[in-house]
């Protein structure tokens, strides 16, 4: 019997290893795996990595992108103060209404609205963009196979095509896009933003910072949801090996 | 009995209650001292009440959620987003209820291969059988359309290509899935539809998981030799021996759970359906969960449309034939030298369809899901019945208490038991 069990135990794991890519199916372009500080059973944000990242979000990436599911107010989770988010806010104008006389009008954002839109519906963003529509980037890092870290190589991904590579009209090549042919112009540029940390901006550390803070907007409970694992993993081990103890007592007589 | 019962019990509020209303006879007989099992059950007998464990969690964090969430095509989306950044610990619901249906499939699945190692659906278990390939069944509608609740594109897109395989039946196909959908297209309709069944289906598992059990109870669990038992001395009560090893099992099961749902919970799932749905772009490779792989390589193996969805039905299907297409007398492949290896192969061949179910359907993978589709309709309707007839099995212990005091007749057996 021992014999069985053991060869059901490698079955599953062959099963688990093959379905494993299964559900990757899609595009085979390896993505870098990089050392991103909420990787691992302990990982957390680095709130400095996110306040880059936000600014890179704020000052590049909005131009064209929303984030609709991502409210002023969760700003405080990496590392805002009340006030500084009250502040933050009101530099932004949104839509409200309609008022008493039935007009719609604009008024300095609070800390509880979504961030703002750069284009009122789909067909402006892509009459805005060449027919190509900025995706919404609230999720965009858990809807992409390899996450953050294609969302990495795709931002430092932009090169010269090889020489037999034709690229489309209006067209941009990547190495890391599916395809190889992308619609965004490369977005991140030396220097396109001044850190106040005074961190260098070069494209490498403003693609990480961005692409860490794309992760906390796609997944913001994810210090909660490890923090809440240790202490659920430590409780069900405790738990498991007392009833492991009890059955073994409750069956030493049984023949 | 009701009156006699209550001597039974010392409690005197118990007593009280009992003599009124026999409820702790009643769950005593179910679950408790009063219902006798066979002293030698593996952990492969754990995973029954895994899967009850399982149903629970579904429904008590299916019913949470609902209270948050909203099945309108335009709001779908938003409201999942909702539960799982607003909703005070919404996060938590929604991934133990998205994590919860692989392992309640992960439970089901070991529940059934164990069957079919042991014996478990022969005579007198047939009906005991059915049921569970009824409550199979049902687990597989209810999944289906509660993946298609979040609104994503896999949600749409699976929703269309599973929806549309009724469109291969000649005639009545196009009628039948205009009837499905509620339109011309899966939309708002479909989607309330889906809703409404993915609500009620979970509690008709509940009663079919009642007959079930009933269906159980009549004539005791099966057990690793496949013998019956022949008096008192090869049971022992259910309760204490086997709801501490249930609850034992129930830990370990619960840490593998936890694993996902605190340090993987998207790895069952598919990156695409956290894109909002979107009639007008189809993604490159419509899948299905890792559950319904199996299934689906069985469709796609087929290159007519009408043969593949026959087929893939068929698969199930020729499951409730099992207890007549197995001719032989012996309940447990411990005893049976071939159909045991045979097992394995079947085995593996469910893990290849698995593969190939979720590989665009070409080169290597397609021939692996044919190879595959091939051996296990061969296994079930060919192999089965001829290795009843020509295997010799090895000879059968005279009692369960016979083979336990020997050792179980197979080495390295204490390790159940210890």
């Amino acid at each position: 019997m021992k014999m069985t069990i053991k060869r059901s135990i490698l079955v599953a794991a062959v099963a688990l290893g093959f379905a494993a890519p299964a559900f990757a199916a899609g595009p085979a372009i390896e993505y870098q795996a990089q050392n991103w500080s909420f990787n691992g059973p302990f990982g957390t944000f680095d709130r400095g990595e996110l306040q880059r990242g936000y600014q890179v979000y704020k000052e590049v990436c909005a131009a064209c992108h929303s984030m609709k599911y991502v409210a002023f107010r969760n700003l405080r989770d990496i590392g805002f103060t009340e006030a500084e988010v009250k502040a933050l806010a009101a530099t932004f104008q949104v839509v409200d209404g309609p008022d008493d006389s039935g007009e719609m009008f604009e008024r300095p954002a609070l800390p509880s609205d979504k961030f703002p839109s750069p284009f009122p519906n789909e067909k402006a963003a892509r009459s805005a963009n060449g027919g190509a529509y900025p995706v919404d980037l609230s999720l965009v890092a858990k809807a992409r196979v390899g996450g953050p870290d294609y969302l990495y190589a795709l931002l430092t991904g932009y090169k010269e095509p090889p020489a037999d590579f034709t690229v489309g009209e209006g067209l941009h090549y990547n190495e890391a896009f599916p395809g190889h042919q992308i619609a965004m112009p490369q977005p991140l540029n030396a220097d396109q933003v001044t850190y106040a940390d005074g961190k260098p901006a070069t494209v490498e550390q403003m693609a990480r910072d961005v692409s860490a803070f794309l992760m906390w907007a796609a997944e913001p409970k994810l210090e909660d949801r490890k923090r809440m694992g240790l202490k659920v993993m430590i409780f069900l081990i405790i738990m498991t090996g007392l009833f492991f103890a009890a059955k073994k007592r409750i069956w030493r007589d049984v023949h | 009995m009701a009156d006699n019962t209550s001597g039974f019990y010392s409690n005197p509020l118990v007593k009280w209650i009992e003599y009124r209303l026999p409820v702790f006879s009643a769950f005593d007989h179910m679950v408790g001292t009063q219902y006798p099992a066979p002293k030698n059950l593996n952990y492969w007998w754990n995973f029954g009440s895994l899967a009850g464990l399982c149903l629970v969690i579904q429904i008590v964090t299916g019913i949470v959620l609902v209270m948050h969430y909203t099945p309108h095509t335009s709001l779908a989306f938003d409201s999942v987003e909702h539960i799982m950044r607003d909703v005070n610990y919404g996060w938590l619901l929604r991934y133990m209820h998205a994590n919860g249906a692989s392992m309640f499939f992960i439970a089901v699945y070991i529940h059934i291969f164990r069957g079919l190692y042991y014996g478990s659906y022969k005579q007198p278990r047939e009906i005991l059988w059915f049921l569970g390939l009824i409550i199979f069944l049902l687990m597989m509608a209810t999944a289906f359309m509660g993946y298609v609740l979040p609104w994503g594109q896999m949600s749409f897109w699976g929703a269309t290509v599973i929806t549309n395989l009724f469109s291969a039946l000649p005639l009545v196909g196009e009628p039948i899935v205009t009837w499905l959908w509620g339109g011309f297209s899966v939309d708002n309709p479909t989607l309330n539809r889906f809703f409404s069944l993915h609500y009620l289906l979970p509690f008709v598992i509940v009663g079919i998981v009642i007959l079930h059990i009933l269906a159980l109870h009549q004539h005791g669990s099966n057990n690793p030799l496949g013998i019956d038992t022949k008096g008192p001395q090869d049971k022992i009560p259910f309760h204490p021996y086997y709801t501490i090893k249930d609850l034992f099992g129930i830990g370990v099961f619960l840490i593998f759970f936890s694993f996902f749902l605190f340090y993987a919970p998207n790895f069952l799932g598919h990156p695409d359906n956290y894109i909002p749905a979107d009639p007008l772009v189809t993604p490159e490779h419509i899948v299905p969960e890792w559950y319904f792989l199996p299934f689906y390589a069985i469709l796609r193996s087929v290159p007519d449309k009408l043969g593949g969805v026959l087929l893939m039905f068929g698969a199930i299907l020729i499951l409730f034939l099992l207890p007549w297409l197995d001719t032989s007398k012996v309940r447990s492949a411990k005893f049976r030298p071939i159909y045991k290896q045979l097992f394995w192969v079947f085995v593996l061949a469910c893990v290849g369809l698995t593969y190939a179910g979720g590989q665009p359907p070409e080169g290597l993978a397609l021939i692996i899901g044919r190879v595959c589709t091939v051996y296990y309709f061969v296994h079930i309707l060919v192999l089965m019945p001829l290795v009843g007839w020509f295997e010799k099995p090895h000879k059968l212990p005279a009692s369960i208490s016979e083979a336990v005091l020997k050792g179980d007749a197979a080495p390295g057996a204490a390790g159940s038991k210890a």
